[in-house]
């Protein structure tokens, strides 16, 4: 089956395939912007533990996605893997800092004998939502500004930057589209727990409205790094790779000709952002509890979108504006024929894991979170 | 080597040692703990009594809290092999890389979607339901075992794979062999096996102190059964495995084995050290003696390394500077191999880069006549070669004394506890809860020994860690050292207390006759 596909065919599957990851997870992401609602929209403690609660019965898949994004590009793009990571170390080893401080949060927060009492745990997730969010979209943005780096005879990363990819977070394009992610995850965490809460109490009311406008206006504070991300992204420089020589060199206007040039691209861009704010919109003004899944899906297309534009037509994905030799496409990052090869066959099984997380998620979240299950003092199984 | 490089990776080592030890404190529970929930989850579905239910939820309470530090310690291995080891990743990625994703595919989901399910999902799924969904959180999580023991396994033993002179890498030429490889089935087993001991020494334990404290003691006595019967299964795998894994050490890793029984001049019907002090001065090649003391079992070495108690076990010494006698090349020989391949690798690269076809595939076809040696290039000295010995003697001597104790320890419980007279052995209550700590002491000592006795090797006999590491100064890694060292060790004390809480608190038996 997978055996017929040629090297570069493999390579741009795999392409679509940590795509298509990387947009799941930022799809999940309302677990992170969930986090950050806490303190802006819960007003109580009963409400602080219907958030965490409604959440924390998601957020591994959130971390597993991230770990699978890590995984796949590993495996795919081995070459990526290594020069980031080892290169622009102190904004991965920030990411995942906020990351591991979540891990514990969710079961330690309420635990007697916690060491550092629950606020701690609740700063740590906001450190993750807001933080860790804002870095991941800094790093995604230097797959378009590219990042200072060269590779050596041996592909051994020298990074030219002291600050070792924390730079990254100080151009306005990256930090833009790191606001734009905090903002969406919030947009999308408020969304999620319009679905996933049961609010039919008169004394939930006024907790829904807050929801839902929060969902509202954060996408509203959003809009204008979103507008900025994309008016940038239409008239930047870009990074364009010769396929014959192999060279890469800077090409004015680049994405936006990568945008013309493969019409699913646009597409995916303009429906996910028509999706992204059907979905703010039936929230705000309608009682829908549906809103999170054109956000949801809204929010995977832009992400397919992103990764699209940053990897196709003829575009290093991960360039270096120092050396732009040393940039990395999906041509020359990726791992061989043969590993491609098997890879594909391991990842036949994704849309049987959907598949499952699907009816799963669904057979937990027919009866939505009451009240009473969050303040029931004889289960011990709450967060 | 400059001395500052040496520095980065002696500093990287120690984050990778540190962490990697951090995040084992809490996977072996994971591990074991995951079927002993399911088991006692299917005693409730199969009788009926609520009493396995509330027994299933007392411990699946303690599961999560160790659940959640373990997946925090986790996701710093995973992008670790980028941090610090980067060249590593590129050299070894095309094949690396595939269980890692794998893992991700086939067990991290199964564990994070069925853990909530198990966790929350008691009142919202079947009873049916909920209990595929905790035997899919053991299914899951000892999925994750495999493919990461398997990417492990493949740093020991690297099979299934090519050099890609053009790429300076290494790339996967079969699957099934890294996969199916006998040190990727050795490592599974005896990991999870020895897993699943200590997960039943923990259940033992701490249902000896709800028996020493006279609370809750029907519960303690079931679990007692159940967890030592999975114990003593686990058990006799684990020696049947571990007795394998030497086996397998003695075919591929040598040095490994000498190391870890301190055997510096190799002989035939070699005797195994059953007690011994490491002189410490010892090096290779000088005359001193290796112990200051040590008590033999004569020819089990030899037995154990070969199956055949007369055989050559080769030392410490042969291993180093060759013995000619049973075809052993020496590492000097070794290293100059490896300095060719080096230079004619290089020489290959010049010739794709200037275009000049002819030049590039005479280095070529010369290199392969090297390629085996490549690694040792990189090595200054034949005695570089060497792991460092105590620390390995003593790992592997500790882990072997314990897990053969683990086993008299199930035994006696469950002797006891069927002849229902558990609660008046108190010497045996107290051996039990005592024997938590030593049954982490003993997982840990397993790792040092796989890991430690591999050095300097990243991969054995191909990439030393020198090799492998980023572009990084000393001082960038000995910081993220320090973070996690402080982070990790704020988030165990936070653990273990929350845990010792929970414990003390005990099972919530409310509404149910007395369980005593």
């Amino acid at each position: 089956m997978f055996g017929k596909l040629d090297l570069m065919q493999l390579q741009q599957l795999w392409w679509v395939v940590v795509s298509l990851v990387g947009s799941l997870f930022l799809f999940l992401t309302f677990v992170q912007g969930g986090q950050t609602l806490v303190t802006s929209v819960a007003k109580t403690d009963l409400e602080k533990s219907l958030i965490i609660n409604s959440i924390g019965r998601k957020w591994e898949l959130t971390f597993t996605t991230l770990v699978l994004f890590g995984g796949a590009l590993f495996a795919a793009f081995p070459l990526f893997y290594a020069t980031s990571f080892g290169g622009a170390y102190w904004v991965w080893i920030a990411i995942l800092f906020t990351f591991v401080v979540q891990a514990v949060s969710f079961e330690f927060r309420k635990k007697p004998g916690n060491l550092l009492g629950p606020s701690t745990y609740e700063h740590f997730l906001f450190l993750n939502g807001s933080v860790g969010i804002l870095l991941i979209g800094a790093a995604v943005g230097t797959f378009f500004t590219g990042s200072l780096f060269q590779l050596d005879d041996y592909n051994l990363v020298m990074w030219q930057h002291p600050l070792r990819g924390l730079e990254a977070a100080f151009n306005p394009f990256n930090l833009a589209l790191g606001f734009f992610l905090v903002f969406l995850a919030r947009s999308l965490g408020a969304m999620y727990l319009i679905n996933n809460i049961d609010f039919r109490l008169e004394m939930m009311r006024d907790f829904d409205k807050r929801i839902r406008k929060a969902a509202f206006g954060n996408l509203l504070a959003g809009l204008p790094f979103l507008l900025f991300v994309l008016l940038k992204l239409a008239y930047m420089d870009g990074f364009a790779l010769d396929p014959a020589s192999g060279n890469v060199q800077i090409e004015s206007g680049k994405y936006l000709h990568n945008l013309k040039a493969m019409p699913a691209a646009s597409a995916f861009l303009a429906l996910g952002l028509i999706l992204v704010v059907i979905g703010v919109f039936s929230c705000r003004f309608s009682r829908t509890k549906a809103s999170i899944w054109f956000g949801g899906l809204g929010a995977v297309l832009v992400g397919l979108a992103i990764f699209f534009t940053a990897g196709f037509n003829n575009t290093p994905f991960y360039p270096s504006a120092f050396d732009l030799n040393s940039s990395l496409s999906i041509y020359n990052a990726s791992s061989s024929r043969y590993t491609l090869t098997a890879m594909s066959y391991i990842a036949l099984a994704v849309p049987f894991v959907l598949g499952y997380i699907a009816y799963f998620w669904h057979l937990m979240d027919r009866e939505k979170l009451s009240t009473g299950e969050v303040s029931d003092f004889n289960t011990k199984e709450t967060y | 080597m400059d001395q500052l490089n040496l520095t980065m990776v002696n500093w990287a080592r120690a984050q990778f040692a540190l962490t990697a030890m951090y995040h084992w404190l809490f996977v072996p529970l994971t591990l074991g703990l995951s079927f002993l929930l399911a088991f006692f989850e299917t005693l409730y579905v199969k009788t009926g009594k609520e009493e396995w239910k509330r027994i299933t939820r007392f411990w699946m309470l303690l599961f999560a809290i160790n659940f959640a530090i373990g997946v925090a310690t986790g996701i710093i291995l995973e992008f670790q092999f980028g941090t610090n080891w980067s060249n590593y990743s590129w050299m070894v990625g095309d094949i690396f890389g595939a269980p890692l994703a794998a893992e991700g595919i086939f067990a991290f989901f199964l564990e994070a979607t069925f853990f909530a399910v198990m966790f929350f999902g008691w009142e919202r799924v079947s009873k049916k339901t909920h209990l595929f969904a905790t035997w899919m959180v053991a299914i899951g999580s000892n999925l994750s075992a495999l493919w990461i023991l398997v990417a492990n396994a493949w740093m020991q033993y690297p099979v299934g794979m090519n050099f890609n002179p053009a790429k300076a890498r290494f790339e996967m030429a079969n699957f099934w062999e890294v996969l199916f490889s006998p040190v990727a089935i050795s490592k599974f087993t005896h990991a999870t096996t020895s897993s699943f001991q200590l997960a039943s020494l923990f259940v033992v334990g701490i249902s000896a102190w709800f028996l020493l404290k006279k609370r809750h003691q029907n519960m303690a006595k079931k679990s007692i059964i159940v967890a030592s019967v999975f114990g003593l299964l686990s058990s006799a795998f684990v020696i049947f495995t571990g007795d394998e894994a030497a086996y397998t050490n003695a075919r591929v890793q040598p040095m490994k084995l000498a190391a870890f029984e301190g055997l510096y001049d190799g002989e035939a019907g070699a005797g195994l050290v059953a007690a011994g002090i490491i002189n410490s001065k010892k090096k290779p090649g000088d005359n001193q003696d290796p112990f200051l003391f040590e008590v033999k079992f004569p020819g089990l070495l030899s037995l154990l390394a070969n199956r055949e108690t007369g055989s050559f076990v080769p030392g410490i010494n042969d291993l180093v500077y060759g013995n000619k006698e049973h075809n052993i090349m020496g590492v000097s020989e070794k290293i100059a191999n490896g300095k060719i391949a080096i230079e004619l690798l290089s020489q290959y690269k010049k010739a794709l880069k200037e275009n000049n076809p002819a030049r590039a595939e005479k280095a070529l076809a010369n290199f392969n006549n090297y390629k085996e040696y490549l690694g040792f290039g990189y090595l200054a000295s034949p005695e570089e070669a060497t792991p460092p010995v105590a620390l390995t003697f003593y790992s592997f001597h500790i882990m072997v004394i314990l897990g053969t104790l683990f086993p008299i320890i199930f035994l006696l419980f469950l002797f006891y506890a069927l002849k229902g007279s558990i609660i008046q052995k108190r010497w045996l209550l107290r051996l039990g809860l005592f024997s938590i700590p030593l049954a982490y002491v003993a997982s840990q000592a397993g790792w040092i020994v796989a890991e430690v006795g591999r050095q300097p090797w990243t991969i054995q006999n191909l990439l030393p860690v020198s090799v492998a590491r980023s572009n990084l100064t000393p001082g960038t890694v000995q910081t993220t050292f320090f973070l996690f060292l402080v982070l990790f060790t704020i988030l165990l004390i936070a653990e273990i207390r929350i845990m010792l809480k929970q414990i003390q608190i005990g099972p919530d038996f409310s509404g149910m006759p007395e369980d005593d």
